[in-house]
């Protein structure tokens, strides 16, 4: 007998005792598939034959079928299961996971049962067990089927259990193997005039008559027909002729819609209640032969759910398909995708209210679908509704897929009133929001620069906290940058940081051409700007009468005033017109990352918390100390050395004052604010974080207003040249000892991958002045410098690599079109990682 | 830090026994080795009629930041810190070192002297005294009979917009013994400085009590001190919130607990925080909820209310801050409250501008003083979440009118009432936001009133019931 085994499903063996269940299953199924009611009673507690774990084993054996059909694995119950009532579980388990119970019977003569009992040392099942078993599988296996098994196989005798021969099939919506191309066309209702030109625009070729239509589609390409062919429309008949010819020439898929369905039970003669627009199918349909009626139902009936197509990669149903439903088959499964998910309620305008899966959808598959008419298809978290409303007056649209191309085709005439306006569909209002188990919890990201970035579960908690109440809106939030790390310590000298050791790091790291670009001494500022408010609604998603936003380094916006953000995205804005940058980059939009200076704009709090008064506080201590030192001096008692060293104290205190008084200025209005655009992130199509340098820096220099945008300093350097790297060197010499912050050293190409890994994207080298700030007033003194010469990098190098592999794979994502939730989920790990402790003074 | 203690000639004879009874001799300048830096004494004046010891504490700032990260530490931030200036603990382990026979009352050469009351005079520099807390030197040595004097410290003239600098030189002056002194500096210091910088354990209780012995348990600020002195110790949750809060300096949790105390100040005559939670309970029992969600539930002040509540299945307090929650749970004694107990308390960490799952099913969702803490442009993702997405039959929102606050004197103009408060609405402004809600996700609300109302002004908090059907 060969058993013909739907994979996935679950599979039941029924049988008594020493009817060879489990040898049927080693000898047909893999070991990791066959789940035994002996091996769990033995796992949890070493003895497979004690009867009072049974209970406890079955607990674990449903525990581990349900993991595993959630997963879509076939999985095998090794149990007698010869009560309906031992079987009723395995059936709803399956149900659950919307698979198909399937019951292989083993009805083996209990003689033959009986005697291999007896053969079993230490394990044998009474006889009289053995028995009763045999005659209870005998009395309910007839019942099977109308217990809820799918298929069923009576192996009768050991004979037929021996020769069973076990085939897989797939389901029938499992069509993984067909990779396309594919033409996926959205709900056509009877459209047949749209219909036909949308085919030609496709590149099909329709000849032959209406009542015999021919169709020579492009090389390779097939049409799926998304379902909702017929009714409301008045090409009903020619529409249905022409997917029937496609479909059995194999030039087309089809799904069925709920129209159908309908359609199909009233050709069957069945009562249905005749309405939105099934009137106007069945009156068409009344002038054709009844064999052609005939014929639509039965080609209705045929028709699969839904199909999962391409290596899983497309799925394709008329109202849609949640992920845990995908490549399944149940009578849920079946709802679900010609109707939908719905609540149940229903709208102001009498139609049932959906609950908005599409939202929710968090699966890798593309989901395309239709039912839902929407004024505009759009990709949301993966899903494209298809159904822009054709015979409402909207468009017949089309998908090239795998291209992502979206062709459609306006209605020439509105053909039926809609209940509800196009615009008030669920799917065109509701954002991609963003659900709480995007965010909470340990997650790990791949990435393209680095596979496998973790980020725990608390370092998630921390960054859920910032996002969810300072940050800017996510949907803005397309990049956060990395932290830097800075060279490691001069090893003598009088510096901490120089530029010889940001050198040698790269030209170890095999790095031969570094740029070393002034670091401005403001706050770290992304951009992103659109060249209208037009492009944040249908880029960004989002209302913004600005054009755009600037945000902090943890995402939160820049500015609390919304003049102030108008007045500097206005000066981008036209610096980029100016250049001609928009159409140069083929571009409405562009994510910046830069400096706003001056400092003390948004660090005045922490200039008069912090530096200010750390001023204030040590010069009066010292101040004090010094004159009472000398006071006990001038009697004699006091203590010449101590005496030098607080004088000595005192003037690096007022070094340490100078050093953030050089970063302070008024800022009396918004155009008193400074732009330093130094990177280039992203544009449409296009994300350049990763291109080399120099052009960047000269894009930006275009912008450049000498005013309220300035460009950024910067020099190339050979590293295989020492005049080269002793004129940066002085060059950076000559800009910290006039206070400046210093430089940041980086891969001219970006992106370097050398022998050992990923080079770091950039190094700080900051001034000796500034490190004051950071290190404290006194840290130049030579005892204390020595020791802060043995500080460890390499978490800090570890966690920026991390770090900006997240932020390329932000905009990479965004770039791409992804959903929300995919970039988010980047941004947020930026964050996370930055609560990983390591020294902040890096 | 430095600080000098001087003392005039008494009775009992010159002034410069001092050097006795500190144990040091007048004429030398000595150095001392601490945990983290080494102490000076010395004396600039040693006269009959008057002597002034100096006690000078040099910090190491790299071993302070190195001991970074250590249990009980607390975190130094990236930008420098004021430690090797300011008087902080420090300078109370050195008294403890270097002065500990005067601090604990011996003097072998003059016994008489260590037990007589003298005129002495203590100078401290860099004294913190933190924006808020200008009066507490004077709430905390006044009742102990000092004389003060309090010279704050200016800020560079680029910076003295912001006014003086959040230290002071502070001078006392009495008549008491010198252990007395040294003990009263012992114990108040690290009170003043608020930061403390070991841990905070047992042995920490026995110290407070010895050396706060025969004066601490009468002085008025008593609670303030054992508070602050035996502050509870940062989570580890919280040193990484901090260090991604500090951004620009703002922000920190201790800020934001500051301005929740500065909110409850002003409402304070109201007791309205009390009402309010009052007034939530009330409408939850109208309502007939029996499974409540406190969606920004804080430190569970209305959960503490809810967990007492007769009729309630279950109550889940939700927030985003982590380490808030931590505290929600000491608060609410989470963890002995019996498995059964009713009603079931859960707290969860979420943020209400991502959808939650866990939010689903419940029968009321009270929103108490939330949206004003929430950006306006993230409103309706918070809105999504609530009222779409969670859709509890009933939404109980309060928020302050900001009509009111012309009532609260020590509020300027126009100012909102909490830092974190992104808005305040007027009564007519809440209703119209309440009303649009309301129509959009198909629920029907009724606004109300908590606090004492003003005949032109309306109450200090409103509330907006929302109800849908079935």
């Amino acid at each position: 007998m060969k058993i013909e085994l739907p994979d996935p499903s679950l599979v039941v063996l029924v049988g008594a005792s020493g009817s060879g269940k489990s040898t049927f299953a080693r000898r047909h199924f893999l070991p990791t598939e066959v789940l035994g009611s002996d091996a769990c009673r033995g796992l949890v507690c070493d003895d497979e034959t004690d009867p009072s774990a049974t209970p406890d084993a079955f607990e674990v054996l449903a525990f581990v079928a349900g993991k595993r059909l959630a997963r879509g694995r076939l999985t095998v119950i090794d149990a007698t299961n010869v009560r309906a009532d031992a079987r009723r579980p395995w059936i709803a388990l399956a149900r659950a996971h919307h698979l198909l119970p399937v019951a292989v019977v083993l009805d083996v003569e209990p003689g033959l049962c009986v005697e291999r009992n007896r053969a079993r040392a230490g394990r044998s099942v009474p006889r009289r067990a053995v028995r009763t078993q045999h005659h209870e599988l005998r009395r309910s296996v007839g019942r099977l089927r109308r217990e809820g098994f799918r298929r069923v196989f009576r192996l009768r005798g050991a004979a037929a259990v021996e020769a069973a021969e076990v085939i897989r099939t797939p389901l029938w919506c499992d069509r993984r193997g067909e990779r396309g191309p594919f033409d996926i066309i959205g709900d056509v209702h009877g459209c047949y005039d749209e219909l036909a030109e949308l085919l030609g625009r496709l590149g099909y070729e329709l000849s032959g008559t209406p009542q015999a239509p021919e169709v020579r589609p492009p090389a390779g390409r097939r049409v799926v027909f998304l379902g909702d062919l017929v009714d409301r429309g008045p090409g009903v008949v020619p529409v249905l002729r022409l997917v029937l010819h496609m479909v059995r020439a194999g030039s087309a898929l089809c799904l069925p819609g709920n129209h159908e369905v309908k359609l199909a039970r009233a050709l069957r003669g069945r009562r249905v209640k005749v309405a939105h627009g099934l009137a106007e199918s069945l009156e068409q349909l009344a002038a054709e032969p009844e064999a052609f009626r005939r014929e639509v139902a039965e080609f209705i009936d045929g028709l699969v759910s839904h199909y999962v197509l391409d290596e899983g990669r497309l799925v394709v149903a008329h109202a849609g398909l949640r992920e845990d439903l995908q490549g399944r088959a149940s009578g849920a499964v079946r709802s679900f995708c010609l109707y939908g998910e719905t609540s149940g309620e229903v709208d102001e305008y009498g139609l049932p209210v959906r609950h908005d899966w599409a939202a929710r959808y968090r699966g890798s598959a593309q989901v395309v679908y239709g039912h839902t008419p929407v004024p505009e298809a759009r990709w949301v978290n993966r899903t494209l509704c298809l159904d822009t409303g054709c015979v409402f007056g909207g468009a017949l649209s089309a998908l090239r897929y795998p291209e992502g191309e979206i062709v459609s085709v306006p209605a020439r005439r509105v053909y039926c009133a809609p209940q509800r306006p196009l615009a008030a569909g669920p799917s065109c209002s509701a954002p991609e929001d963003l659900d709480a188990s995007d965010v909470l919890g340990e997650r790990v990201v791949e990435t393209r620069l680095v596979s496998r970035v973790v980020v725990r579960a608390e370092q998630a908690a921390a960054a859920l906290d910032v996002l969810g109440r300072f940050a800017a809106d996510p949907r803005w939030l397309i990049y956060l940058p990395p932290t830097m790390s800075p060279p490691d310590a001069c090893p003598d000298g009088p510096f901490l940081e120089h530029p010889e050791q940001a050198f040698a790091y790269y030209a170890r790291a095999g790095v031969r051409r570094v740029v070393c670009e002034e670091k401005h001494m403001g706050s770290r500022a992304v951009v992103v700007l659109c060249r209208e408010p037009a492009v944040a609604r249908r880029r960004f998603r989002i209302e913004s009468p600005q054009g755009g936003v600037v945000f902090s380094r943890t995402g939160r916006p820049f500015f609390a005033d919304p003049r102030a953000e108008a007045v500097v995205l206005d000066r981008l804005r036209d610096a980029f017109g100016a250049a001609g940058l928009w159409e140069e980059l083929d571009t409405d939009w562009a994510c910046l990352d830069g400096e706003l200076l001056p400092w003390s704009y948004k660090a005045g709090a922490l200039v008069r918390g912090q530096y200010a008064a750390v001023e204030a506080a040590g010069d009066a201590a010292l101040a004090r100390s010094v004159a009472a030192l000398e006071a006990a001096s001038a009697r004699g008692a006091g203590d010449e050395e101590l005496l030098a060293r607080l004088a000595e104290r005192r003037r690096l205190v007022g070094a340490y004052g100078a050093a953030w008084r050089r970063h302070c200025r008024p800022v009396r209005t918004p155009e008193d604010l400074v732009l330093a655009p130094f990177h280039l992130l992203a544009v449409e199509g296009c994300v350049l974080l990763g291109e080399s340098h120099d052009g960047q820096l000269a894009t930006l220099a275009r912008l450049a207003d000498g005013r309220g945008i300035v460009e950024t300093p910067h020099l190339l350097v050979d590293l295989d040249d020492p005049t080269a790297r002793a004129d940066a060197v002085r060059w950076w010499e000559e800009r910290t000892a006039a206070g400046g912050e210093g430089m940041v050293v980086k891969p001219l190409e970006s992106v370097h991958r050398g022998r050992r890994g990923l080079a770091q994207p950039a190094l700080k080298v900051r001034g000796r002045e500034y490190l004051r700030l950071v290190y404290g007033p006194e840290y130049t003194l030579p005892e204390h410098l020595e020791r802060l010469r043995r500080r460890s990098v390499s978490r800090k190098r570890s966690l920026a690599l991390r770090e900006f592999a997240l932020g390329l794979e932000a905009l990479e994502r965004f770039v791409a079109g992804e959903p929300l939730h995919r970039v988010h989920e980047c941004v947020l790990g930026v964050l996370a990682l930055e609560s990983e402790p390591v020294d902040s003074r890096l | 830090m430095l600080l000098t203690l001087s003392c005039a000639a008494t009775s009992h004879g010159p002034a410069t026994d001092l050097g006795f009874l500190l144990g040091k001799h007048p004429d030398r300048c000595q150095s001392f080795p601490l945990p983290r830096g080494r102490a000076h004494v010395f004396y600039p004046e040693a006269g009959a009629e008057r002597c002034t010891a100096a006690l000078l504490v040099e910090l190491d700032p790299v071993a302070l930041f190195r001991g970074k990260g250590r249990r009980g530490e607390a975190l130094a931030p990236h930008y420098t810190s004021d430690r090797p200036y300011a008087c902080s603990s420090q300078l109370s382990v050195a008294i403890a070192r270097v002065l500990g026979g005067a601090l604990a009352g011996r003097c072998p050469q003059r016994p008489e002297l260590a037990e007589a009351a003298l005129p002495l005079e203590a100078t401290l520099c860099a004294l913190p005294c933190r924006r808020g807390d200008e009066d507490l030197p004077q709430r905390l040595f006044a009742p102990l009979g000092y004389e003060l004097e309090l010279e704050p410290l200016a800020l560079h003239p680029a910076a003295e917009a912001e006014g003086p600098a959040p230290y002071a030189v502070l001078r006392l002056r009495g008549r008491l013994r010198l252990r007395d002194l040294l003990r009263h500096l012992y114990v108040l210091l690290p009170v003043l400085d608020r930061r403390k910088h070991y841990w905070v354990g047992s042995d920490e209780v026995d110290k407070l009590l010895r050396f706060g012995e025969g004066w601490l348990e009468r002085h008025p600020e008593r609670e303030l001190v054992a508070r602050r002195a035996l502050r509870a110790q940062r989570f580890l949750v919280r040193e990484a919130l901090a260090r991604l809060a500090d951004e620009a300096g703002c922000d920190t949790a201790a800020a934001e607990r500051a301005a929740r105390a500065e909110e409850d100040r002003l409402e304070a005559g109201l007791r309205l925080a009390d009402e309010r939670v009052v007034a939530v309970c009330a409408v939850l029992r109208e309502l007939g909820a029996r499974t409540v969600a406190d969606l920004g539930c804080g430190e569970g002040r209305l959960l503490a209310a809810l967990a007492d509540e007769p009729g309630l299945d279950r109550v889940l307090g939700f927030d985003a801050n982590p380490w808030i929650l931590e505290r929600a749970a000491v608060r609410l004694r989470l963890g002995e409250r019996a498995p059964d107990a009713r009603p079931r308390l859960e707290l969860v960490q979420g943020a209400l501008s991502y959808r939650d799952p866990r939010l689903e099913g419940f029968d009321a969702a009270v929103l108490a003083e939330v949206i004003e803490h929430v950006d306006p442009p993230r409103l309706p993702a918070c809105e999504r979440t609530v009222f779409g997405a969670a859709r509890p039959r009933a939404v109980v929102v309060t928020t302050p009118n900001r009509e009111y606050n012309a009532r609260f004197a020590g509020l300027a103009p126009g100012a909102l009432r909490h830092r974190d408060h992104r808005f305040e609405w007027t009564r007519a402004e809440f209703r119209a936001w309440a009303e649009a809600v309301a129509n959009r996700f198909g629920y029907a609300v009724e606004l109300r009133s908590v606090g004492p109302e003003d005949p032109s002004l309306g109450p200090p908090c409103q509330m907006g019931v929302f109800r849908r059907d079935a």
